[in-house]
């Protein structure tokens, strides 16, 4: 009775029968004791050699060693900033782990409640954490722009294979972003249409980021709301701002 | 509002119920998934009369603080029913028949569900009973599962729930308000389907022994429908989502940041999937 019991990227719910036999349970599934594999999730069934996975539609933000992530700090505890990153469970930044020493004992002066950054996440664990991290990877606390909020489940659509959909985004329109992990994007554009337009490319990609040939869609949208901006108001982006310090995702 | 006077019969001549029924059959039942725009997760069930909404928030952090479970997350499940749900105006202060529903709600559903991937946070469940006509109980076990499944918790399976009970002496499926208050009894279940697992299991009024087997036979056959009408409701949310989810695909992956190919190695995969998309 092996086999596998879905078609591929078939939509599958909890409790759903995936695979029997010589294949091993990843993400989104769990496994019984004869080695029955069924989903845990609603969520896109995915075959990657023999290993059944189920990829997330919806979900909270669940931290992840390594992930990058954007944050709000929401107290400055001793030497540890309480930041918000989304989801249950709240972050704490060390000052050993953000700032170069000597660093003054007051730390409310470098970054204070309300301010949004950009780090790393350093541990965690089902014990303790998440700990983060802005040592390095061009880590720091982002002064303007806009942050964005979409649901994490809809990431790494959002960055793409190996970032093709973030940075053919980042080409075409010419704004610089840092996307996190836990479903915030910080994007700053030249322009207010262009903020705009950028926004409308991000949300397109969270409503429809279970659809197929989703990055030719986005690039003809994006042009076609291109040529009508130029076509209103002739503003020329001039600015071509390099941004490659700034993508980061891993 | 006339009161209410007791039906001649549960049953008539025919062997049919009050609203025309056969005994096993079930009220018509309506599923919809994703009806609450500010819910992590929701859905609404309509079963004869009845009319819930489910609402899930979460996993969250969890306040207070002292509830919090270090190995797994804390399962909130709140029942209420709204004053306007029953004929005589429900009082609107918590009642003891809500906290009993809300447990053994939690007690039901709890089982089903990964609640250990999300230690110390919480995830909530609001039952709201807009309209009550018998089976809420069961009816809201049915939506909350559907909308924990629509959050995206993890979870074994859906829980499908309803009721069998005995009206003039024979068994019933899916109590109606009538029956259920003029009956001999009532016995609410839910289960896990696969493993036919009971995981609600109540009785009130007086059964043989011969009569409650076959009554959690009949629940389990009506469970398992159920459990196809959510399985149904939820694709039908997301497919939905999905207007034009083309048969069409090799597009860049969904998952870029897991790192399977570590795992090709690992055993030969007999199964030849087309084309691994690079």
């Amino acid at each position: 009775m092996a086999g596998i019991f879905f078609q591929k990227r078939e939509i599958v719910v909890p409790g759903q029968l995936l695979a029997e036999g010589r294949y091993r349970p990843s993400t989104g599934t769990y496994s019984d004791i004869d080695g029955k594999i069924f989903s845990a999730l609603v969520g896109l069934a995915e075959l990657r050699g023999n290993t059944v996975k189920v990829v997330a539609l919806e979900g909270v933000y669940i931290p992840r060693e390594g992930d990058l992530v954007i944050g709000t700090v929401t107290m400055v505890a001793g030497n540890n900033w309480k930041i918000d990153i989304g989801g249950p469970y709240g972050a704490s930044l060390h000052a050993n782990n953000a700032l170069r020493r000597p660093y003054d004992e007051d730390i409310s002066h470098y970054m204070d409640i309300g301010d949004v950054v950009s780090a790393e996440v350093l541990t965690f664990d089902r014990n303790s954490g998440p700990f983060l991290s802005m040592k390095g990877r061009g880590f720091r606390k982002l002064t303007d722009g806009m942050v964005l909020e979409v649901s994490p489940a809809k990431i790494p659509r959002i960055i793409g294979r190996r970032g093709s959909m973030i940075n053919m985004i980042k080409d075409k329109i010419r704004i610089q972003t840092v996307v996190g992990q836990n479903g915030r994007i910080w994007i700053r554009a030249s322009d207010l249409p262009t903020l705009r337009l950028a926004i409308k490319a991000f949300k397109m990609i969270e409503e429809q980021a279970h659809t197929s040939k989703l990055t030719d869609r986005i690039a003809a949208m994006l042009e076609e709301e291109k040529a009508k901006l130029k076509g209103t108001e002739s503003v020329h982006v001039e600015k071509n701002e390099s941004d490659t310090d700034k993508e980061d995702w891993r | 509002m006339s009161p209410e006077t007791r039906p001649d019969f549960l049953i008539n001549p025919e062997g049919l119920r009050l609203d025309g029924r056969r005994p096993d059959e079930l009220r018509k039942i309506e599923l919809e998934c994703g009806v609450l725009k500010t819910a992590d997760g929701s859905a609404s069930i309509r079963q004869g009369k009845t009319y819930i909404l489910a609402a899930v928030y979460g996993p969250r952090e969890l306040h207070p603080r002292h509830l919090a479970l270090n190995d797994r997350a804390y399962l909130r499940c709140v029942y209420r029913m709204a004053t306007f749900s029953v004929p005589d105006r429900k009082r609107a202060a918590p009642s003891r028949r809500e906290r009993e529903i809300s447990m053994v709600m939690g007690n039901a559903l709890e089982p089903a569900l990964f609640l250990e991937e999300f230690p110390k946070a919480v995830v909530d469940v609001f039952i709201q009973v807009i309209q009550a006509d018998g089976g809420t109980r069961c009816a809201s076990i049915t939506a909350a599962s559907l909308a924990l499944a629509d959050a995206g918790i993890p979870m074994r399976s859906l829980v499908p729930a309803v009721a069998v009970g005995k009206a003039d002496g024979k068994l019933v499926l899916d109590l109606g308000d009538e029956e259920d208050k003029y009956g001999q009894g009532d016995i609410p279940i839910a289960i896990i389907p696969r493993t036919e697992e009971l995981t609600l299991l109540q009785q009130d009024g007086s059964f043989t022994r011969e009569e409650f087997l076959e009554a959690i036979q009949m629940g389990i056959t009506g469970c398992k429908y159920i459990h196809e009408l959510q399985k149904d409701a939820l694709k039908r949310a997301y497919a939905k989502r999905a207007p034009e989810a083309s048969e069409e695909e090799e597009e860049e992956d969904v998952g870029t940041e897991y790192e399977d190919d570590l795992e090709t190695d690992l055993g030969e995969s007999e199964y030849d999937d087309e084309e691994e998309d690079e």
